[in-house]
């Protein structure tokens, strides 16, 4: 029988803004998130273990390298508007990710452009907050990581039976 | 005899620190009204004081002085770009679209206001209401500074209790 993991769900939190990041920080512990706030696509990728490797030459330059992600991330909020790496293109990277995409991922934005809205979720964000993000904002997460926990749970569930099943038909 | 006037006194004592407090809580409310009423802050601000808990007495006097010290580059490098000859709206519009957007989240409902013109001053290309939006939003961002810092010694003084009310 499995016991419930009581540890809280972590948040990587994307945003250049040094105000931005500490009010999201907050605002995710407050709700008992567990938080990681990091100032840039690329730092977050790097933190996922998506490393890009724009020097290989035999491969087209959009594959990247999926490395073993030694952080466990159950959701991703992240700014839209940021220089070099946008959240739309963080978003794009993360959904294209066979090891990342079923990670949530979250768009915040000071501007309300229903384009960008839309465009956001189309290609895969589940919520797009509107800045400044409030904790009425921040309690739409949870059905999002309970959904994905689900999930988790579900593919536990196949693997503790398959090993259930094979421990019984090989006799110590 | 003697304890009963120790319980006196100190009963006495207790009594006028607790009227204290009060009158000094009843201070920071009004205060709070004031700013709220002459539009310096906005709802953000009371969003703030929510998150405030026995674990994190001080935030939002910890957010805004990160505000205050951040910011104040983001001002030096307006600063700098306006001086350029012929103006870059371009660069001015992205450096004042950050600023803007610091200024939101902690509340600073004037200087959100002014910076909201100097862009709309940026699109139209008119380098002279940048230039007087940019002296007005100034002004607003070093009168807030003093309200506040006002504010947040009458806080400290009243007490830990829940500041976290909504002005009427």
């Amino acid at each position: 029988m499995g016991i419930a993991s009581e540890a809280p769900f972590h948040v990587l939190a994307v945003d250049d803004s040094l105000i931005d990041r500490m009010l999201i920080e907050r605002l995710l512990k407050t709700s008992s998130f567990h938080v990681t706030a990091v100032d840039s696509g690329s730092k977050a990728l790097k933190l996922l273990g998506l490393i890009e490797d724009e020097q290989r030459n035999e491969e087209p330059p959009s594959i990247s390298l999926e490395a073993h992600q030694d952080i466990e991330v159950n959701l991703i909020i992240t700014d839209y508007c940021m220089p070099e790496m946008t959240g739309y293109d963080l978003l794009r990277k993360i959904k294209e990710s066979r090891s990342l995409k079923d990670i949530p991922v979250v768009i915040m934005s000071s501007e309300n452009v229903p384009s960008r809205i839309n465009r956001c979720l189309e290609n895969g964000a589940d919520e797009f907050f509107l800045k400044p993000v409030q904790l009425s904002d921040v309690n739409k997460l949870r059905p999002h990581l309970l959904k994905s926990k689900v999930k988790d749970e579900e593919h536990r569930k196949i693997n503790n039976k398959t090993r259930e099943l094979t421990e019984i038909h090989s006799p110590r | 005899m003697h304890s009963n006037s120790f319980h006196c006194s100190l009963s006495l004592s207790l009594y006028s620190s607790t009227m204290d407090r009060a009158h000094s809580r009843r201070h920071v409310a009004s205060m709070k009204q004031s700013l709220f009423d002459q539009g310096y802050l906005d709802e953000q601000f009371i969003q703030l004081e929510e998150l405030q808990d026995e674990a994190n007495p001080n935030f939002v006097e910890e957010i805004v002085t990160l505000y205050y010290r951040d910011s104040s580059r983001l001002i030096s490098n307006l600063e700098n770009t306006l001086e350029r000859k012929p103006l870059d709206f371009n660069k001015l519009d992205t450096i004042m679209h950050q600023f803007k957007g610091s200024s939101s989240s902690i509340g600073a409902k004037k200087v959100k206001a002014e910076c909201t013109l100097f862009r709309e001053y940026c699109s139209a290309g008119n380098a002279e209401g940048c230039r007087r939006s940019f002296q007005q939003m100034k002004k607003e961002y070093a009168a807030l500074r003093k309200k506040l810092e006002t504010y947040f010694h009458l806080a400290r003084q009243a007490g830990p209790l829940e500041t976290a009310f909504r002005p009427k």
